[in-house]
C-alpha cells in the first residue's frame, strides 16, 4: 500500500502523540537527547527549505529561533505565573495546552514577521552577500537580547514550564517535514528549485523569483521560531548565549551534510550531529575543531552531501543485479 | 506585435541601452546584430522586465508594459530565451519543459499536450525526458531551451545568441529550427554574432553598436551590402 502525503502526516502526528505515552518509561537523559534531536531536525529541514531548494545562503537560523524561543517562553511564563497561582492543577489542563500552542505560533509568527522584514529587503543580494547580512542579523538578535533586561538580559531567563514533551516536538517534525515536502514537490514549488538552479531563466519562465526567495525565507523562519518556542519549553532556561553564531553554524553543518535539498539526509545528519557530542563526550572540547574539520572535508569530497553520496552509491548497488552489472 | 521606443536602461549607474527604438511583427524575424559589448543581450533583458528600464516605451499588443516584471510580462506571451542556455541543470528535461508552462498555469493533459507537441518538432529531447538538463550536450541544451520557452506557446520570442559556442552543423540546424518557428506566426527578436546565418534566415536587422542602433533594414540588402559589412559587421 502507497502511502500518500497526508496519510503520511497523521500517521506520523498519531506515531508522536502516541510515543508520548511511552516517554514516562524512558531514562531522562534519553528522553531529553530525543527532544534535541527533534528540535534540531525542526530546525536542519526548516533551513535546507531555504539554503538548500531555495539556494539562498542564510547564517541567521539561529536569531529566528531566538525569536521564537523568548515570544513563547515570554508569553508563556507571564500566563502560567499569573494564572498557576488561581487555578489549581493549571500545569496539567488543557487551558495549558491551549496556552502553549499560542505561545508556539505566536513565537513562529514574529519569527516569520522577522523573517520577511530581514529577507525581503536583502533578498536582492546573492551568495556571500546575503550570508553577511543574515548573519549580521543573527548578532543583532543576540546582543539586543543581551540587553533587555525585562527578558532576563545576559543571565537568560528560566522558570520556562516544560510542556514540550515528546509528543509535541514529534508533532510538529511531522508538520515540518511535511509542509517542505509537499512546499517542493507541487508545481508551483518546484519554483523553488527553478531560482536555485538559475535565477535568470527563472524569471524568463515567468517565476516572481522575489516572492519565492521571501517565502522561503518567511516559511523557514516560522518554523525555526516554532523550534526555538519547543528548545524553551524543554530546557525551561533560555540565555542569548545558546542562539549566537555557532548555533547558526551548527544548522548549517547539519544541511551541508545531509545534502543541500536532501530532506532524508538532513533528518540523518541533524540525528547523528545531536548524538555525537553525546557520544564523544570525553573529547567535548574539541568537539568545534571536529565540525571545521568535517566541514572542509565534506567540501572536498563530496560537495552535494555525505548522505547524497551515500544515497546514490545505495541505489547503484541495488540497481546493479537486476541490469545485470555496470556497463 | 512588441514596439520599443526611445528605451534606455543599464546596470545601476551604468547605462548601457541609450535610447533605442526597434518593432517587431507577427510571423516575423528580426535581427539584432552588433559587436561584443553593443548592448544586445542588456536591450533583450531590458524588454522582456528581466533588468529595470529607466526611461522609454514599450509596447505589446499596443498594451504598454513599461516597468513590468519579468513574470508578468512572461504571462502576457513573450518569452526570453536568456543568453548561455540558462536551463534549470538540477531538474529532469522533462521537469525544465514543465517549468515551461508556468506563465500560462499550464497542467495536466494541457500541460502533456504541449510537451508533446514540442517532443514532435524537438525529437532529440524525446530520448532525453528523464536526463538531467545538465547532462545535455550544448546543442540539446539549446534546443530545450527553445523548448521550453516554447511550451506556454508566446506571441514573442527573444532569442539571446542561441548559436554561440555550438558547432557549425548544430548551428544551421539550430537557425533553421528558428525559421519554422516564423511559420508558426510568433514574432522573433533573434540577437546574434553570426551575421551571416542570422541575416539569411531574418526578414530585417537591427545594428547595435554602444547601446544605439546605427542601422537598419531588409535583411537581405544588409547581406548584399559590402560597404555596411565591412564597417559595422567585422568583415
Amino acid at each position: 500500500m502507497k502511502i500518500g502525503p497526508k496519510s503520511g502526516l497523521a500517521l506520523a502526528l498519531a506515531a508522536a502523540v502516541g510515543g508520548s505515552f511511552l516517554t514516562p518509561r524512558l531514562d531522562a537523559y534519553f528522553l531529553n537527547i530525543l527532544i534535541d534531536v527533534g528540535v534540531n531536525i525542526i530546525l536542519a529541514v526548516s533551513l535546507n527549505l531555504i539554503n538548500g531548494y531555495a539556494g539562498q545562503f542564510s547564517l541567521g537560523h539561529a536569531g529566528f529561533m531566538a525569536v521564537g524561543a523568548y515570544t513563547a517562553a515570554g508569553l508563556s511564563t507571564l500566563v502560567s505565573a499569573n494564572l498557576l497561582a488561581r487555578f489549581h492543577g493549571f500545569e496539567h489542563s488543557c487551558w495549558a495546552f491551549g496556552c502553549f500552542l499560542l505561545a508556539l505560533l505566536a513565537g513562529g509568527l514574529l519569527a516569520a514577521l522577522t523573517g520577511f522584514l530581514v529577507g525581503a529587503p536583502s533578498l536582492r543580494l546573492k551568495g556571500d552577500y546575503l550570508a553577511i547580512v543574515t548573519l549580521g542579523f543573527g548578532e543583532i538578535i543576540r546582543v539586543l537580547l543581551q540587553n533587555f533586561e525585562s527578558l532576563g538580559g545576559a543571565r537568560g531567563l528560566s522558570g520556562i514550564p516544560p510542556w514540550a514533551t515528546f509528543g509535541w516536538v514529534y508533532g510538529w517534525v511531522a508538520i515540518v517535514i511535511f509542509t517542505v515536502l509537499a512546499l517542493v514537490h507541487s508545481t508551483s514549488g518546484r519554483g523553488f528549485l527553478a531560482v536555485r538552479d538559475d535565477e535568470i531563466a527563472a524569471q524568463a519562465v515567468g517565476i516572481n523569483t522575489t516572492q519565492y526567495k521571501v517565502s522561503a525565507f518567511v516559511i523557514g523562519a516560522f518554523f525555526a521560531g516554532i523550534a526555538g518556542g519547543l528548545y524553551a519549553h524543554s530546557k525551561q532556561f533560555i540565555s542569548p548565549e545558546g542562539f549566537g553564531f555557532m548555533k547558526s553554524v551548527e544548522i548549517v553543518v547539519m544541511v551541508i551534510l545531509g545534502g543541500m535539498g536532501n530532506t532524508a539526509g538532513v533528518i540523518l545528519a541533524a540525528v547523528v550531529l545531536t548524538l555525537l557530542p553525546e557520544v564523544l563526550r570525553p573529547v567535548a572540547a574539541y568537539r568545534m575543531i571536529l565540525y571545521s574539520l568535517l566541514l572542509i572535508v565534506m567540501m572536498l569530497t563530496c560537495p552535494r552531501g555525505l548522505f547524497t553520496a551515500l544515497g546514490e552509491r545505495a541505489k547503484g548497488w541495488l540497481a546493479r543485479p537486476k541490469n545485470g552489472g555496470p556497463p | 506585435m512588441l514596439k520599443v521606443v526611445n528605451l534606455r536602461a543599464g546596470y545601476g549607474p551604468l547605462q548601457v541601452i541609450n535610447g533605442v527604438s526597434l518593432r517587431v511583427q507577427p510571423g516575423e524575424i528580426v535581427a539584432l546584430i552588433g559587436a561584443n559589448g553593443s548592448g544586445k543581450s542588456t536591450l533583450l533583458k531590458a524588454i522582456a522586465g528581466v533588468i529595470p528600464q529607466t526611461e522609454g516605451r514599450v509596447l505589446l499588443r499596443d498594451q504598454p508594459v513599461a516597468g513590468w516584471t519579468a513574470d508578468r510580462l512572461a504571462r502576457r506571451g513573450l518569452a526570453l530565451v536568456p543568453e548561455g542556455r540558462a536551463l534549470f541543470h538540477g531538474m529532469s528535461v522533462l521537469d525544465n519543459l514543465r517549468m515551461g508552462g508556468y506563465p500560462k498555469r499550464l497542467a495536466g493533459a494541457r500541460l502533456a499536450e504541449r510537451i508533446e507537441a514540442l517532443c514532435v518538432r524537438f525529437p532529440a529531447l524525446r530520448e532525453k525526458l528523464s536526463q538531467r538538463a545538465g547532462e545535455l550536450s550544448g546543442g540539446q541544451r539549446q534546443m530545450l531551451a527553445i523548448a521550453r520557452a516554447l511550451v506556454s506557446e508566446p506571441e514573442i520570442l527573444l532569442l539571446d545568441e542561441p548559436s554561440t559556442g555550438l558547432a557549425p552543423l548544430l548551428v544551421a540546424e539550430i537557425f533553421d529550427c528558428i525559421g519554422q518557428l516564423r511559420q508558426a506566426g510568433i514574432a522573433i527578436l533573434l540577437a546574434e554574432q553570426n551575421v551571416q546565418g542570422t541575416l539569411r534566415i531574418a526578414s530585417r536587422a537591427y545594428v547595435m553598436q554602444t547601446g544605439r542602433i546605427v542601422l537598419n533594414g531588409p535583411a537581405a540588402e544588409l547581406l548584399r551590402s559590402e560597404e555596411i559589412q565591412r564597417a559595422y559587421l567585422g568583415k
